[in-house]
């Protein structure tokens, strides 16, 4: 208890040894691997001085690349929430056979290199291939409310922004699976079994008594699949079809400027998805605290 | 009771750590005389044979100097030129146009901006051009650029931004276009639109571009390197596309350099030299042709090669363009003609 | 002392183990089971499946020579020595992390939390660009680097500072929900009965988070195997020298050496099986601590 004795006023005192050292440790390697090298970001950006800053940022193309980039990130980080969390039920609670080779499988996204990951997706999702071969007769009219992504679905997935959407959901979906399943895993049962003792119904216990349980940690998998396909390059450039204005992510415009070795234009456009990127982070972290302190999980 | 457990492991975490970096470090220590030559993407077949022939040759001659390897690097024309611009220790720069080497004189200061004329034929020991691979059969009935923007066409082309490749096709239908529309500029920038409007995948380099054309079997024409359309067939079998030259086309000369802050700290000058002027030898000259660049010097190369490259009228840059130093910024920099020309229809 | 006697918050249930009250219907049971399937299916099998269809293309003798070709024995050793390296790199600081934001409560605490994220939504491209901006020939601190003959970028520590950047947050964000989950009950009552510091850390933190310290490991691990965009901009892609298997794999690919790049990814998609194993071993292992807090 070395460091503990001498609280500062900063942070509530506690008998928990260690404070100095962990937090000295993480700030050190927090600003030695990331603050640095991003500062360096931020200063070549402003490099390019206010005007050119403002036409790089305000471009029609950057701003649809964002659009998309965020967009397809959004909802592909809600197909892998809810989907995440049945496929962690499913792997904590039920057994079947093969269940521990699909528990292995969910790592795939991470080990598989981001571009044999696109080649794979655009080979099984192109016109001609396993499934895109299937899903060519189901064209239909498909549209997201709010959003641009509305399209009549003419049967193509690769080459098109739900393209780019079925590399963000596989890259995307081990953050969710993997930050729900420890906090299911250790889900103290006897809430549950209390709620069905007092005769709850077996779904309002999941809504009322397991879902506030896993949410923070569903969140946290959400904001990270999210942040993730936010910046995601080599899985996405292969099935894309990278037309400008419509499939065109916003990695790929800053892989364009510096083509043009136009450094500070890529580290603009770079700025500007890591400060959006960095905003809803933080709210989400911040919403999350909230619930945690509302629904006092300890 | 579980203590134990993970301090033993954390120890053989520590262990194995420590091993793998002495055998890290003991693997990266060989020193020999090494050459870098840092490439664009097509050229990965082309240099596995000349390096072979290179060495073979400087070291039954220098027995003394003897090579070890020559290491390749290939990639992107404009990322290999930066990965160089920011450190790469590359001995030769062998890239897709004067452009991107131009980039890299400029910028790193490593070699002189006058570089392009230290070496014969522009420092190109073999050029190529740019023709249309189309499905067999060429159900689209695709003879020349004029073609490619009938309404229902679909043209594969990598994104000219980030492909040197795709450069080369965008300048060779301006060049027709100049002709073809004798100098209209509204017409010419027309007709581009409308072939811009045709593509419906735009591939960050040629390679991706190829299969996204033979593998994905998207699109009716694919815009390409002479030489990847030749390598495609001989790929994929040449009872799955045709080659359809155009009547006009552009003389791409990929050219290459030495870098000589990098080849002096190195001490590698007299091999880095011997192995460019070696690219333009009979032996080179030979290799070259058989993987289907055009040499500079044919006689030197076997006569099928030879037999292989169509008949076709090659404009240069140079005429057309003004070179690149004009080109790149008219058509390509940030609100050239490609952006303003490319109106995706939607 | 053992660890029965303390008192665990986390009455660690095994999986599956109690089916009364806590379990659905049977037919639930399957249809979720098979919408689980079925998504998995369509984003995660297929591909898997493409890449050793493909890699088995043309036979076992290709595959074996391609992955034991001298190229790619270089690139799995180099990939192995950065993975070993940036990952126990990030245990450390993820655990420390994890130990200051979920044991404490302090001011800027979400700040640092979402500081931590942050490489997650960094683009890979942009990942490495940052450190060719910071020690490339063109960088800040370039010229410096030059005079004294260090190489960063294009060499293994630049190979390892992507690394490192890119999974960075992978171990602490694995740690910290669950370690805030679990409160701080345990240690407390540990450190009144007398336990030092650093055995209340080893016997009573550990053990109660190794599942997900697990997950995190083995996310940060196969990312920083698997990582691709960041390493490419740092690597140079010198063949055999500074060639990671992802790069490998790509510049196979673009040699129409389909098979033999799908044959070295199948080394990295196997990886998923060394989890299978792994996790099997671990249960297994702490079998008794399982059995022992039950009994609690």
């Amino acid at each position: 208890m070395t460091s503990a004795t001498t609280p500062f006023r900063w942070r509530e005192p506690s008998i928990l040894p260690g404070f100095g050292l962990a937090l000295g440790i993480t700030v050190t390697a927090l600003s030695l691997i990331v603050l640095i090298p991003l500062a360096a970001l931020f200063l070549k950006a402003a490099s390019a001085g206010p005007a050119d800053i403002w036409a790089v940022a305000t471009s029609p193309r950057t701003l649809a690349a964002l659009k998309l980039s965020f967009t397809a990130a959004l909802f592909a980080a809600l197909v892998n929430a809810v989907f995440g969390l049945i496929l962690a039920w499913v792997l904590v609670r039920y057994d079947f056979p093969g269940r521990r080779l699909i528990d292995a499988a969910v790592d795939l996204p991470f080990a598989l290199p981001t571009a044999v990951a696109g080649i794979s997706l655009a080979a099984i999702y192109a016109p001609n291939g396993w499934v895109g071969s299937l899903l060519a007769p189901l064209a239909f009219k498909l549209s997201i409310p709010f959003t641009d992504l509305s399209f009549g679905f003419d049967g193509k997935v690769a080459y098109t922004p739900l393209g780019v959407m079925v590399a963000l959901i596989f890259i995307g979906l081990p953050f969710v699976v993997r930050t729900v399943q420890p906090v299911l895993e250790e889900l103290q049962s006897d809430v549950e079994e209390a709620a069905a003792l007092l005769g709850a119904s077996r779904f309002r216990t999941i809504f009322r008594v397991i879902l506030p349980q896993v949410l923070p940690a569903l969140l946290t998998g959400f904001v990270l699949a999210f942040a993730r396909a936010v910046g995601e390059y080599g899985s996405v450039i292969f099935i894309a079809g990278n037309v400008p204005m419509i499939s065109e992510i916003a990695p790929l415009l800053i892989v364009i400027r510096l083509e043009q070795f136009d450094y500070a234009g890529a580290a603009v456009v770079a700025t500007m998805m890591l400060l959006i990127s960095f905003a809803l982070i933080l709210a989400g972290n911040l919403i999350q605290a909230r619930a945690r302190r509302r629904f006092g999980d300890v | 009771m579980t203590r134990p457990v993970f301090r033993r492991l954390l120890r053989a975490g520590l262990v194995l750590g420590a091993f793998s970096l002495c055998f890290g470090v003991v693997a990266g220590a060989r020193a020999q005389t090494e050459l870098l030559n840092v490439s664009y993407d097509p050229t990965r077949e082309l240099y596995r044979e000349i390096n072979a022939a290179f060495i073979a040759e400087w070291n039954g001659k220098n027995p003394d100097k003897k090579i070890a390897t020559i290491r390749q690097s290939h990639g992107g024309s404009g990322a290999q030129a930066r990965t160089v611009i920011d450190g790469l220790n590359a001995d030769v720069v062998t890239l897709a146009l004067a452009g991107d080497i131009d980039a890299v004189a400029e910028r790193s200061k490593k070699l002189p901006l006058d570089w392009q004329k230290r070496l014969p034929h522009n420092s190109s020991p073999y050029t190529s051009t740019i023709v249309f691979l189309v499905r067999k059969g060429n159900p689209k009935a695709i003879k020349d650029w004029g073609d490619l923007v009938k309404p229902g066409v679909q043209i594969i082309t990598p994104n000219p931004k980030t492909s040197g490749g795709a450069r080369w096709n965008y300048l060779a239908a301006w060049a027709y276009a100049e002709k073809a529309f004798d100098k209209d500029e509204a017409k010419i920038r027309d007709y581009i639109g409308k072939l811009l409007a045709n593509v419906p995948v735009l591939d960050t380099g040629a390679r991706g571009a190829t299969t996204t054309f033979t593998q994905r079997g998207i699109g009716d024409v694919f815009l390409s390197w002479e030489n990847e359309a030749f390598l495609a067939l001989k790929e994929f079998g040449a009872d799955k596309f045709d080659i359809v030259v155009p009547s006009l086309s552009i003389l791409a000369e990929p050219p290459v350099a030495l870098v000589d802050a990098n080849v002096d700290a190195k001490k590698t000058r007299e091999q880095a030299q011997a192995y460019l002027e070696f690219l333009y030898t009979p032996k080179a000259q030979a290799i070259i042709a058989r993987n289907f660049y055009r040499p500079r010097n044919p006689e030197a190369a076997d006569s099928k090669d030879i037999a292989n490259f169509p008949k076709v009228e090659l404009v240069t840059i140079d005429d057309v363009f003004g070179g690149w130093k004009k080109a790149q910024p008219t058509h390509f920099s940030d609100g050239g003609t490609f952006d303003q020309l490319y109106k995706p229809a939607r | 002392m053992s660890d029965a006697t303390l008192p665990t918050v986390s009455a660690a249930m095994p999986a599956r183990s109690s089916g009364r009250a806590r379990g659905e219907s049977l037919a639930v049971q399957i249809v979720l089971i098979a919408i689980s399937l079925a998504f998995l299916l369509l984003f995660l099998l297929l591909p898997l499946v493409t890449v050793f269809v493909e890699a088995g293309a043309r036979g076992w003798e290709a595959y074996r020579a391609a992955i034991t070709e001298p190229d790619a024995l270089a690139a799995i050793r180099l990939t192995l020595l950065v993975a070993a390296i940036a990952v126990p790199f990030n245990i450390v600081v993820g655990i420390a992390a994890a130990w200051a934001i979920a044991k404490f409560e302090f001011t800027g605490k979400n700040l640092l939390i979402s500081l931590i994220d942050l490489p997650f939504s960094v683009s890979p491209v942009i990942s490495g660009l940052v450190f060719v901006l910071l020690f490339g020939a063109q960088g800040y601190f370039g010229p410096w680097l030059q005079a004294h003959d260090l190489k960063i970028v294009f060499a293994l520590p630049g190979l390892i500072l992507a690394t490192v950047f890119v999974t960075f947050p992978f171990v602490a964000r694995e740690l910290i929900p669950h370690m805030q989950s679990l409160g701080s009950a345990d240690e407390e009552a540990a450190l009144t009965l007398g336990a030092s510091p650093w055995r209340v850390f080893f016997s009573v933190t550990l053990p109660n988070v190794k599942w997900s310290l697990f997950y995190g490991v083995l996310l940060c691990n196969a990312r920083a195997m698997g990582e691709f965009g960041a390493v490419a901009v740092v690597s140079g892609k010198i063949r055999g020298v500074t060639n990671t298997m992802p790069l490998h794999i790509e510049i196979l690919y673009n040699e129409y050496m389909g098979a033999a790049a799908f044959a070295v990814a199948s080394l990295l998609a196997g990886l998923a099986l060394v989890t299978l194993v792994l996790k099997t071993l671990l249960e297994w292992r702490y079998g008794d601590v399982i059995a022992a807090s039950r009994r609690h």
